[in-house]
């Protein structure tokens, strides 16, 4: 359903305090990545913060200028068709960002923020339709139909994401690209927003390109699941077998960064981690176990 | 020796709405290079009792209780007082590096703020001293990069700067409030093992506040968990992972994402394949 080939996005980038007839230099956020999703499936992407996730999620919905590649969806490079007729192609494609409440117009109601890509994505649609389908997707993602006239501030951020997920939804899109949805709230919040997704995946049938920076997330959520590191692709595969036999040094090194729930084995592999870094500095004071030494 | 002993904090906000109890009698203790994590989920009082202590609760808030530090009671003392405290005994690492740095001063002067302010230093010792702070912290190049805006650092090593910033009058005590909550899972075990170096190097005592049992496991151990303004159950970290008492405890336990299949077992029994 979506095929993305040889994706490259470069910026400019000057040089702090750099002299402005130097030719900037090139900063490659995102370079020759090539995948495909089909209809239903989701992939996830993770990476550390500045791999390039989030410039790709942004390309494939046409909101940084792409330098090279293609972006097919349904069969059409999204890229070659003209402003107005990317927007009707692009509607089936809907994002939900990172920051809830920052996404969010602080002035204006929660009716009129997930209004508002009904009015603008589908304006021969009549009122009563757009206000039935408001109420309905709000009931859906868990939010009571007399929050409409409230404004994003008086909710939760666990609410946001939820008002943020029915914004999304509310156009009955058929792939939803979630851009570390849950990375700013807290665990307990975190797991009902990732059962609220899995769930409307499953009944809306929609493909989900899902961006995290934790394995963990991902494997809630995703069947595939691609690594980025410095806008490259490092490997891609089922989430499953990702997680148990890696491919890469760099993803085994991203397994060794999530925290294991276990105070005894954690606390040996911050010490051996800590031992690493230092024998890689070079100087330094010897290692020392915390394990071994706190009573 | 005790560092830190609180003892029926509470915390009351008067509001147009009426008054609202944000911290219900909590106590807990901190010995010195003792490490004590305060977990909880969001609004469960853990960052007021915080604010209560460094006595930075806003003009609505009304702390009562007892805290001492070294035996010296510091509750409510007026700002004159406090400020012996703030920073040279103990430090406050806020919680989003994004809003904690004034983005309209280069990281030199507000780092050397605070040497001029707490310590009295003239503005050139003070940004050498800044510069080593930041080395401290393992921001490379910075002797340049003091100079430079927050902007245009990347978020974990703004977080970096904000716990520079705390350490700069090398406290005894450091609270770290969600210090890797914006972080990416490769920066906040980078943040991690730093925390981890600079408490040795320092030989300081911490209280980290997070909402996350897999952050605590590594780091803490000794913790209370927090809900409703009360403490629900405090104990060793070690205790706690074992069998943990209260139902709001375990649900937390619960919430941290394990690996399926995953590298935890394979590493706690064999040492290879985790060196990076």
């Amino acid at each position: 359903m979506l095929s993305v080939r040889d994706l490259c996005v470069q910026f400019p980038n000057r040089r702090p305090g750099g002299l402005p007839w130097v030719r900037p230099g090139v900063l490659r956020a995102v370079e020759r990545v090539s995948f495909e999703l089909e209809a239903g499936a989701s992939l996830g992407i993770i990476g550390e913060s500045g791999s390039g996730k989030t410039t790709l999620a942004r390309a494939i919905m046409c909101s940084v200028p792409v330098s090279t590649g293609q972006v097919l969806w349904v069969g059409e490079n999204l890229l070659e068709l003209g402003p107005r007729e990317r927007r009707l192609k692009r509607r089936g494609i809907q994002m939900v960002y990172q920051d809830p409440l920052s996404s969010l117009n602080p002035r204006m109601t929660v009716g009129r923020i997930v209004d508002e890509p009904l009015r603008t994505l589908f304006p021969e649609m009549e009122r009563a339709e757009r206000t039935r389908r408001i109420s309905s997707i709000l009931e859906r993602v868990g939010l009571s139909p007399d929050m409409l006239n409230r404004y994003p501030h008086q909710f939760s951020g666990g609410q946001c994401q939820r008002i943020g997920i029915a914004r999304a939804l509310v156009t009955k899109p058929r792939l939803l690209i979630c851009d570390e949805p849950v990375s700013s709230l807290d665990v307990s919040v975190r797991a009902t927003i990732l059962d609220l997704l899995r769930g409307l995946r499953e009944e809306m049938g929609l493909s989900m390109l899902f961006i995290a920076h934790d394995l963990g997330v991902v494997q809630e959520v995703c069947d595939r699941t691609m690594v980025m590191r410095a806008g490259r692709v490092v490997e891609m595969q089922e989430t499953g077998s990702l997680i148990r036999s890696p491919r890469e040094d760099y993803t085994r090194s991203l397994l060794a960064a999530v925290p294991y729930p276990d105070p005894k084995v954690e606390r040996r592999r911050i010490a051996r981690r800590r031992a690493a870094s230092r024998s890689d500095a070079g100087a330094g004071p010897p290692p020392t176990d915390r394990a071994a030494r706190s009573p | 020796m005790t560092l830190l002993e609180v003892e029926g904090l509470r915390v009351r906000f008067t509001t147009p709405e009426g008054s609202v109890d944000a911290v219900r009698g909590v106590s807990f203790a901190v010995e010195e290079r003792g490490t004590l994590a305060i977990v909880g989920r969001s609004g469960s009082g853990k960052t007021q009792s915080a604010y209560a202590v460094m006595g930075l609760l806003p003009a609505n808030g009304h702390a009562s209780g007892s805290v001492r530090y070294r035996g010296e009671e510091i509750l409510n003392l007026p700002d004159e007082g406090m400020n012996r405290f703030r920073s040279k005994e103990i430090a406050l690492v806020f919680q989003n590096p994004m809003t904690s740095l004034n983005p309209y001063m280069r990281i030199s002067a507000q780092l050397s703020e605070v040497l001029i302010h707490h310590q009295g230093m003239g503005r050139r010792a003070a940004i050498a001293e800044a510069v080593r702070m930041l080395d401290a912290v393992r921001i490379p190049d910075a002797a340049n990069r003091v100079h430079m805006f927050p902007h245009e650092f990347s978020g974990g090593m703004r977080q970096r700067v904000v716990i520079a910033m705390a350490l700069l009058c090398r406290p005894r005590l450091l609270i770290a409030d969600e210090p890797t909550t914006a972080l990416d899972a490769v920066v906040q075990s980078r943040i991690v093992d730093l925390l981890m170096d600079l408490l040795d190097e320092f030989g300081m005592a911490l209280i980290l506040i997070t909402h996350d049992f897999g952050l605590v496991a590594g780091t803490c151990r000794d913790a209370i968990v927090m809900e409703n303004g009360k403490v629900v159950e405090s104990n060793t970290v070690d205790g706690m992972f074992e069998c943990p008492a209260h139902p709001c405890t375990r649900s937390l336990l619960d919430a941290v994402p394990r690996l399926r299949h995953g590298n935890g077992e394979a590493e706690g029994s064999s040492s290879a394949g985790d060196a990076c």
